[in-house]
C-alpha cells in the first residue's frame, strides 16, 4: 500500500480529535473516551511511521505536490519519528493520569482538547521541514500552553502564566526576527534549501551571527542557561498532569530545534558556534544543579532537573561526533520518559501528604511501599545506574566529550549526575525514610484514586525502564536518527530529490 | 528605501523593549504589541521593496513585489493578534483577582506564595 500521506497522520489525528472534542464540552465522559482513542491511534499512526522510516529511510511529503523547496515539506527522519512516537506515548500516560487528578471543573472547560492542540503543535514542530512552518507550529503549541497553564485561574496561575506568555511573545518576535534576516540572506524557507543555500555562500559572519540569534531563540524556548530564568516560576504554577506535559515536552521542543538547525543549517563555521552552545550548556547544568540543591520543594527540585537535562543534551550536540550526537538523541528521549514518570510519582507524593515541601513529609515508605519503590527506580534512572534508562545515553555523550577534546566538559556532566542522584534522593530520604512528622499528619485519602494514580506512574516506569535494558535493540532506531545529525546531505538528498 | 525602514524599525524595537521593562502590565502589552509591528516590517523590509505591481497576475506585468513575504506577514499578523487577544484577557483577569497591575508587586515563589 503507497501510503505518502503516513507521516501526517500523527500531527492530523489529534488534531481532528481535538475539534471533534470542542462539541461536547459538558460531557466528560465522552471527552475521556474520545481522547484516549485519539491517542491510541496516533500511537499506533507514530510506531508505524517509525518501522517505515526504518525500513525505507526517511520518509518526506510536500504537501499539494509542489517540487520540494516551493511547497511546505514535512520531513519524517529517525530523529523527529522518535520525538513524535515519545509524545504520544507520554501523552497518554498522562491523559490516563488525568483522570483522577486534574477535576472536573477543568475537564469541563476545554482541558482535553487543548492537550490535543498542543500534541498537534509539538508534533508538527518535530515534523516540518520548513522553517516558518516551524514558527507555526511552535504557536500552535504555544497557545494551547497558554490555555492549559492558566486553565483553572487560581491566584498563583493567573500570576505566572502572564510572565509566561510575554516571555514567549518576545521570543516569538524573535524566531520572526530570525526567519525575516534568514529569509533576506538564503532566499528560501525550506530547511533542506536552506542548509545547500548555507554551504553554496560557507557561513560568511552573518549566519554565525543568526545561528546566535536561533540559539537565543529556541534557548528561551528550551531553557538555557541565561534564558531559563522564566521557568522555575512558570511550572510549578500549573497542577501536575499540565506540569508533566511541559516538563517532559515543551523545553524538549526547543532542544530539537537547537539540535536541528546546528546540524543542519550551522556546520560550515563550528569552531564558534559550537563552542559558544558547549559553553553555555555547562553553563546550563552547572545553574540546574544549584537551582535542584536549593530547594526543599518537590517541584522545583524536579524543575530544575529539566534545566540540568536540557545542558546535558545540548552538551552532547555541541561535540558533532557520532558519540556524542547518538548520545543526545538517546538521553532526549530518555529524559522525556523520565521527566514524565518524575512528576507523575511527585504528583501522587503530593496528592497522599497534602504538601509539596519537604520538610512536612516522612515515613511514606510503611504505608505507600509500591510508591517508595517506583520512585526509587525513576530516581536511579534519572542519575544514570547502569542498567537504567539514563546510563547509556550520559556514557556515549561523556565518550563523545572526551572523543572531542572536552574532557572538562565530560568530567563536569560526571559531577552533575552526582548532584542529580542527590537532589532526587533526598527527595526519597525525606519523604520515604524515618517516622511520619506527627506534626504534619497524613491527609485522608481514598485508597481507590491511589490505586488509579499509581496505574499511569507505574507503567511510565517500566517504560523507561525496558527503554534502558532495551538499548541493544534500540540502539540501531538511534544510530539512524544520529546518522542524519552528523551528515546533512542524507536529510537533503531525501527532501531535494533529483 | 531600506535604510530608512530599518531606522524606523530599530526606533520601534526600542520603543518596544522600553514598554516591556515598564512595570505597568498594560504598558508591557503596548510594548509587545509594538514588537510585533517591528518584526512584521522587518520581514517585509528584508524581503526586498523592489518590484513596482502587487503580486496580483495581471496580462502585462512582469515586476512582481516578493509574494512571499507578504503571505508570511499575514500569517505573523493573525497569530500575533490571537495572542495578544489571549493576553489582555488574561491582564483583565489578573487585574480582577490581583488587584493591581503593577509588575512587581507580582513576584512570589513557593515559599511565600
Amino acid at each position: 500500500m503507497n501510503m505518502i500521506n503516513l507521516l501526517l497522520f500523527p500531527i492530523i489525528i489529534p488534531f481532528f480529535f481535538a475539534m471533534i472534542l470542542l462539541f461536547f464540552k459538558e460531557q466528560v465522559v465522552i471527552q475521556r473516551v474520545l481522547t484516549v482513542i485519539g491517542l491510541a491511534l496516533s500511537l499506533v499512526a507514530s510506531i508505524w511511521l517509525l518501522v517505515t522510516v526504518k525500513a525505507e529511510g526517511i520518509q518526506t511529503v510536500t504537501l499539494g505536490s509542489w517540487p520540494a523547496p516551493f511547497g511546505i515539506t514535512m520531513v519524517s527522519d529517525m530523529f523527529s519519528a522518535l520525538l513524535v512516537t515519545t509524545t504520544i506515548l507520554i501523552t497518554f500516560f498522562v491523559v490516563l493520569y488525568s483522570f483522577q487528578s486534574i477535576g472536573i471543573e477543568r475537564e469541563r472547560f476545554f482541558y482535553y482538547p487543548a492537550i490535543l492542540f498542543m500534541i498537534t503543535g509539538i508534533n508538527g514542530a518535530f515534523t516540518t521541514g520548513d522553517i516558518f512552518n516551524m514558527f507555526v507550529f511552535f504557536e500552535v503549541l504555544l497557545i494551547a500552553s497558554y490555555l492549559l497553564i492558566v486553565l483553572g485561574g487560581e491566584k498563583r496561575q493567573l500570576r505566572e502564566s502572564i510572565k509566561y506568555i510575554l516571555v514567549n511573545v518576545i521570543s516569538s518576535a524573535l524566531f520572526v526576527i530570525a526567519v525575516a534576516y534568514l529569509y533576506s540572506i538564503v532566499g528560501t524557507l525550506n530547511m533542506a534549501d536552506i542548509s545547500v543555500k548555507i554551504a553554496e555562500i560557507n557561513q560568511p559572519g552573518i549566519i554565525s551571527v543568526l545561528a546566535i540569534l536561533f540559539l537565543i531563540v529556541f534557548g528561551i524556548k528550551g531553557a538555557i542557561f541565561p534564558l531559563y530564568f522564566w521557568l522555575p516560576g512558570s511550572y510549578a504554577a500549573p497542577p501536575i498532569p499540565v506540569l508533566t506535559l511541559f516538563g517532559a515536552l515543551l523545553t524538549k521542543v526547543g532542544v530539537y530545534a537547537i539540535t536541528r538547525t546546528y546540524t543542519l543549517f550551522f556546520v560550515h563555521d563550528i569552531g564558534f558556534t559550537h563552542q559558544f552552545l558547549l559553553v553555555l550548556s555547562l553553563l546550563t547544568i552547572v545553574a540546574g544543579c544549584i537551582g535542584a540543591l536549593a530547594y526543599f520543594d518537590l517541584k522545583q527540585i524536579i524543575i530544575y532537573n529539566i534545566i540540568i537535562a536540557v545542558g546535558v543534551i545540548l552538551f552532547g550536540v555541541a561535540q558533532m561526533n557520532t558519540s556524542g550526537l547518538e548520545g543526545a538523541v538517546y538521553y532526549l528521549i530518555h529524559d522525556m520518559l523520565i521527566k514524565a514518570a518524575l512528576f507523575v510519582l511527585i504528583g501522587i507524593i503530593i496528592y497522599v501528604t497534602g504538601t509539596s515541601n519537604l520538610r512536612e513529609m516522612g515515613g511514606l515508605i510503611k504505608s505507600h511501599a509500591a510508591l517508595g519503590w517506583f520512585y526509587l527506580i525513576a530516581a536511579f534512572g534519572l542519575a544514570g545506574i547502569p542498567p537504567l534508562s539514563g546510563f547509556i545515553g550520559k556514557l556515549l555523550i561523556v565518550k563523545g566529550g572526551f572523543e572531542a577534546d572536552n574532557a572538562f566538559g565530560s568530567i563536569v556532566l560526571l559531577v552533575s549526575s552526582l548532584v542529580v542522584l542527590l537532589s532526587v534522593i533526598r527527595i526519597f530520604i525525606y519523604a520515604f525514610w524515618g517516622p511520619q512528622n506527627p506534626d504534619y499528619p497524613l491527609p485522608v485519602t481514598s485508597k481507590r484514586t491511589y490505586r488509579q494514580l499509581m496505574a499511569p506512574a507505574v507503567l511510565l516506569v517500566l517504560v523507561t525502564v525496558a527503554y534502558g535494558v532495551g538499548t541493544e535493540w534500540l540502539m540501531p532506531y538511534i544510530s539512524d536518527a544520529s546518522d542524519v545529525l552528523r551528515d546533512p546531505s542524507i536529510y537533503i538528498n531525501a527532501v531535494l530529490k533529483e | 528605501m531600506e535604510l530608512l525602514l530599518a531606522i524606523l524599525i530599530g526606533i520601534l524595537f526600542t520603543a518596544a523593549v522600553y514598554l516591556i521593562l515598564s512595570r505597568s502590565l498594560l504598558k508591557v502589552i503596548l510594548g509587545t504589541s509594538l514588537l510585533s509591528h517591528g518584526a512584521h516590517l522587518l520581514i517585509l523590509t528584508m524581503g526586498g521593496l523592489g518590484g513596482s505591481a502587487p503580486p496580483v497576475l495581471i496580462d502585462g506585468v512582469t515586476d512582481f513585489a516578493d509574494p512571499l513575504p507578504q503571505a508570511l506577514i499575514l500569517t505573523a499578523i493573525v497569530i500575533s493578534f490571537g495572542v495578544t487577544a489571549v493576553i489582555l484577557v488574561m491582564a483583565y483577569r489578573m487585574y480582577s483577582v490581583h488587584k493591581t497591575d503593577n509588575m512587581n508587586e507580582l513576584r512570589g515563589n513557593d515559599e511565600h506564595d
